[in-house]
């Protein structure tokens, strides 16, 4: 226990040291088009002792891959990364990371996969064995120390990576989203664990960088919050958080500081309007090649039944519906988004408000719904309208997927070309507008949608 | 599961592109090279050695554990290049760019076509020595083992989990350490079931390898194999059944003392974070974890590895890599060295093809081809039409699919060769068709990798859709059609693959037999192979296995590797 007491060096009087810091950091991937694929742009960041950082975004916002930029697991196209002052080369000794997968090793009892950092060091084995002990004791993981990853709760094992990470006594330790793969109570309940040895001083860190994309969690825990915008990553926003440890959520001061970040995130949303585009222009073109959150049709439906109603009439906090729905922003943010594309919601200002398209789609039968969402579809998703003109061009109306999904690569990576190519099948398919072969990758119209 | 099982070459790539031919092409130039300085530099093969194998019984124990040895010995040569080759072509690309498809386009040549040019080898290197004999009959264990193993280590180390390649990395173990505490581990599971289906094919080949002629040289090397070749000699069933008995015997102390434990505790390095359903350990494996002595002794042992596994050598993560050329000139330098020896093997081959082959004969060793692979799909179909019933039946029923995989497992390890001479006794006695009735002795040994694969398929069959299918009171044609094939589909590409590429390995033995004077020889390329090498024509074995392994590879491209990626991407339960 000793040791670990006295490892923290943070200083009391307030002077703290920089830890990182990152200067119009770039990341982008190389396409075999011209276009190259920008996950983060003209980013800053300076960590210092003492203090817990959060990188709030949504998924695709490049924040994990700027946790591996701070780690040294990744360089960065272009921009100046320092370590302590000098210029980072590869993982930094004293840099550890904790996975959102855990990352145990199976073959490994807990006992080992702690000890695996100070083994790589070196450390002699008699002291390995004392170090470990000591992390384990303090992450509460005592007398498991023989058990193997496979024997342990969820819970468990991320207390296993935060034991490993600590072990090191590192000066920075990274948290890659370490409680989104936790059922809520479990993610709670290790939250409060942590928080409270951070505020005792009793863990061998000199600062913690997370990133989450769970607002309420990030106002929890944080000193500070970096806000990021998406495509392509950008600190949009940076927030001090002015409440002491420990956190009441319920607080009116805490519920009012996580309204202002859903404000934030939902703000930048607001695009131009259609008819200010010139054809084939860069905004145009942007719009059309999109990228689409998966969004099942009945999903959509639900969510717009559960806005119209009682209690919400129209009109939903989204902070709040969230909460119902047991939804987290991550998830519901997109659903909004989708929904504003398709002209059926509005977001402002946190709030989500149905359009009279989206409630007539609400009061609408199902065949009816169909042709609604047709209608929508066609007139503001200019790549299904795209792949529909194509289909009835052809004499056999039967057009490659393949290039559709090319067209999106040179816009977003393949993962999410895929994402949105399949969520546009899932409309096609729902509204009837065309149909798609998974054998073959082909878009085709049924004989019923085939114009006469 | 299902993944630590399948030939792992499967998976890998499907369209051959030009680096299976320069590898082709390499290996061609490499034999004709070793044949040919055999041949001139070592002159005139030596005379057989005179070893008297004795017909008595009582010499088949010290006989069988001359084969296990030999067996075992090869093991261990197959383990270091599986340690070897496979890393290298893992963690080097332009390493990777020619040493995958040559490690592709061995696993395809059938086994016994390396004895002519290895016996020529390796006696000459140790002239009127047994070590030579001994020597080359380990290699050809060796090559029976090895290219399946190093298959499955490549996969292994290029699946990597990205997680915790991540841990290793942010950690700084160094690459060594990393090798030790992440890949092997990680490719243990697959490594151990294959290496036990290399056991498998090796108790086939050590049988074969101990009596060899090639040409003028005789190899006779006392062991089990050789036993069975002096008791067909002397016409003595009697012997044969001996030796039959004692085989069974090693293959059943192997089974049980050896793989059953070793599989079992490998099951902890399976990278999945579940706890599965835990099957009961084998006796032996109990006997070592509960004995207090045996325990400390494997701890002992275990704690050495893991010492050695935690030194600190190799480069770690931070350290800067300082290459001696730009990426570009590296990458230039080495296809242009690539291409040179490309181009050196190609000459090589076409000098020597031309002097000693004519077109005529190459079109007559394709038709023969043919006939062999009319052979090896009359009874993959066969064997089919019969094991995936009785597969099925016994998988759906637990407790008899516990006892039958087991005992189907032991079938495929056991050597069937052994059991040739039964067959063409009764072939001799009732004068049988030869070309027919010596045909199913090729499916005898790999008609059991379809059963036990059909058999997990049909255990691992989800509960629910079988009580789907009585609910909607499906029967009959469409319960099999609808459901069950389906279901079993991807083992049984598995199974299907294996046997079939036993099948062909084993055709060079199957149609040619012999009891006492009398040889049965069947058409096709099987017996040309096999006549070819026991004439020590070089030039004819080397067509042969060419032609052979061509065969194979078509085989396996046209039918089996697209069967299998149809049953991954629409018959699995995901």
């Amino acid at each position: 226990m000793d040791t670990l007491q006295d490892a923290p060096a943070r200083p009391a009087d307030g002077r703290a040291e920089e830890l990182v810091r990152i200067r119009n950091c770039r990341q982008a991937y190389h396409k075999d088009s011209s276009v190259d694929l920008v996950v983060l742009d003209n980013v800053e960041l300076t960590l210092h002792s003492g203090e817990i950082v959060g990188l709030l975004g949504r998924s695709g916002s490049g924040k994990s891959t700027l946790l591996r930029i701070v780690s040294g697991l990744l360089a960065p196209t272009s921009g100046e990364v320092s370590w302590r002052g000098k210029p980072l080369r590869g993982p930094a000794p004293g840099v550890a990371m904790v996975f959102q997968s855990f990352a145990l090793f199976p073959w490994l009892t807990v006992q080992a996969n702690v000890e695996l950092g100070l083994e790589a060091k070196g450390v002699g084995r008699a002291e390995r064995e004392r170090l470990a002990e000591e992390a384990i004791e303090l992450i509460g993981l005592g007398g498991y120390e023989n058990a193997y990853p496979k024997e342990l709760s969820g819970g468990m094992r991320q207390r296993v990576g935060l034991a490993r990470g600590l072990v090191v006594h590192p000066d920075l330790l990274l948290m890659d989203e370490p409680f989104s793969a936790l059922d809520v109570l479990t993610a709670e309940n290790l939250r409060t664990d942590l928080i409270e040895l951070w505020a005792e001083k009793r863990l061998p860190v000199k600062s913690l960088l997370i990133v989450t994309h769970n607002i309420e969690e990030a106002v929890l825990m944080c000193d500070r919050i970096l806000v990021f915008s998406s495509n392509p990553g950008r600190v949009a926003h940076e927030l001090k958080v002015p409440f002491a440890h420990p956190r009441n959520r319920h607080d009116f001061a805490f519920r009012q500081f996580v309204d202002r970040i859903y404000g934030l995130m939902t703000k930048r949303v607001q695009e131009p309007t259609q008819p200010d585009l010139a054809p084939d222009s860069a905004a145009q073109l942007a719009k059309k090649f999109q990228a689409l959150p998966m969004l099942p049709t009945n999903l959509m439906a639900g969510l717009m039944e559960t806005i119209l109603a009682e209690p919400y009439r129209g009109r939903a906090d989204l902070p709040l519906l969230a909460t119902s729905l047991q939804l987290e922003l991550d998830e519901l943010l997109p659903l909004g988004e989708t929904m504003q594309l398709l002209r059926f919601a509005e977001l402002e200002e946190g709030d989500i408000r149905l359009t009279e398209a989206g409630t007539a789609f609400v009061l609408a039968d199902l065949d009816q719904r169909k042709l609604i969402l047709r209608d929508t579809l066609r007139v503001n998703i200019p790549l299904v309208a795209d792949i529909r003109a194509v289909l009835d061009d052809r004499w056999n109306h039967r057009a490659r997927a393949e290039r559709f999904r090319d067209e999106l690569e040179d816009h977003m990576s393949p993962d999410y070309a895929r994402e949105t190519l399949q969520t546009i099948i899932g409309w096609g398919r729902y509204a009837e507008l065309f149909d798609y072969d998974e054998e073959a990758d082909q878009f085709f119209l049924d004989e019923d949608d085939t114009p006469a | 599961m299902l993944k630590d099982r399948l030939p792992v070459n499967i998976a890998a790539r499907t369209a051959p592109n030009l680096f299976d031919i320069a590898a082709i092409v390499c290996m061609l130039g490499l034999a004709v090279a070793v044949g040919t300085i055999a041949r001139h530099t070592f002159g005139p093969l030596t005379a057989p050695n005179a070893t008297t194998i004795h017909l008595d019984p009582s010499y088949l124990p010290g006989y069988a554990m001359r084969t296990t040895l030999r067996m075992f010995a090869a093991l261990v040569f197959s383990l270091l290049f599986t340690f070897t080759y496979p890393v290298w072509a893992a963690k080097s690309r332009r390493a990777g760019v020619i040493l995958v498809p040559v490690l592709d386009i061995l696993q395809s040549i059938p086994i016994l076509g390396f004895l002519t040019f290895t016996v020529t080898f390796f006696m000459n290197l140790f002239p009127g020595r047994v070590l030579g004999a001994e020597l080359a009959a380990i290699f050809v264990i060796f090559t029976s083992q090895a290219w399946n193993m190093a298959f499955s280590m490549y996969q292994s180390l290029k699946t990597v989990p990205t997680d915790l390649e991540e841990v290793t990395r942010s950690f700084g173990l160094s690459s060594w350490q990393k090798f030790w505490r992440l890949e092997v581990p990680f490719a243990m599971p697959g490594l151990v079931w294959n290496t036990m289906m290399s056991m498998s094919g090796g108790w086939f080949m050590v049988v074969a390898s101990e009596t060899v002629s090639v040409g003028s040289t005789n190899v006779v090397l006392p062991g089990i194999g050789s036993y069975v070749g002096v008791a067909v000699a002397h016409r003595d069933i009697v012997a044969v059944l001996y030796a039959i008995l004692t085989m069974l015997v090693v293959i059943l102390l192997y089974d049980q003392l050896l793989f059953r434990p070793l599989v079992a505790w490998s099951a902890r390095f399976r990278f999945e974070t579940t706890q599965g359903a835990v099957a009961k350990d084998p006796w032996m494996l109990s006997l070592l974890r509960r004995t207090h002595l045996l325990n400390q002794t494997s701890r002992t042992f275990g704690d050495f590895l893991t010492r050695i596994g935690g030194l600190q050598i190799g480069r770690r993560p931070d350290a800067p890599r300082r290459p001696v050329l730009p990426p570009r000139i590296m990458d230039g330098v080495w296809i242009g060295i690539l291409v040179a020896v490309v181009g050196l093997a190609l000459w090589q081959v076409v000098l020597y093809a031309a002097g000693s082959l004519s077109l005529r004969e190459v079109g007559h060793v394709a038709l023969l081809g043919c006939y062999t692979m009319i052979r090896v799909v009359v009874m993959i179909t066969l064997a089919s039409m019969v094991w995936v019933p009785v597969g099925v039946w016994l998988g759906l029923r637990p407790a008899w699919a516990r006892r039958a995989q087991p005992v189907a497992q032991f079938l495929a390890a056991f050597p069937a060769n052994l059991f040739f001479p039964i067959f063409v006794v009764v072939i001799v006695h009732y004068s049988l068709n030869v070309n027919v009735w010596l045909t199913p002795l090729m499916i005898l040994g790999t008609q059991w990798y379809i059963l036990f694969n059909v058999i997990a398929g049909a255990a691992a069959f989800p509960a629910d859709l079988l009580e789907v299918a009585d609910n909607f009171r499906l029967g009959g044609w469409r319960w099999w059609v609808r459901v069950i094939l389906p279901g079993i589909f991807p083992y049984y590409v598995t199974g299907g693959l294996t046997a079939s590429g036993g099948a062909w390995n084993a055709s060079i033995l199957s149609e040619v037999a012999s009891w006492g004077s009398t040889t049965l020889t069947a058409q096709g390329l099987g017996s040309y192979i096999a006549q070819a090498t026991a004439a020590g024509a070089t030039a004819r074995v080397a067509l042969g296995i060419t032609m052979m392994a061509a065969f194979v590879i078509a085989f396996n491209r046209i039918l089996w590797r697209p069967l299998y990626s149809f049953a991954q991407r629409r018959l699995t339960f995901a």
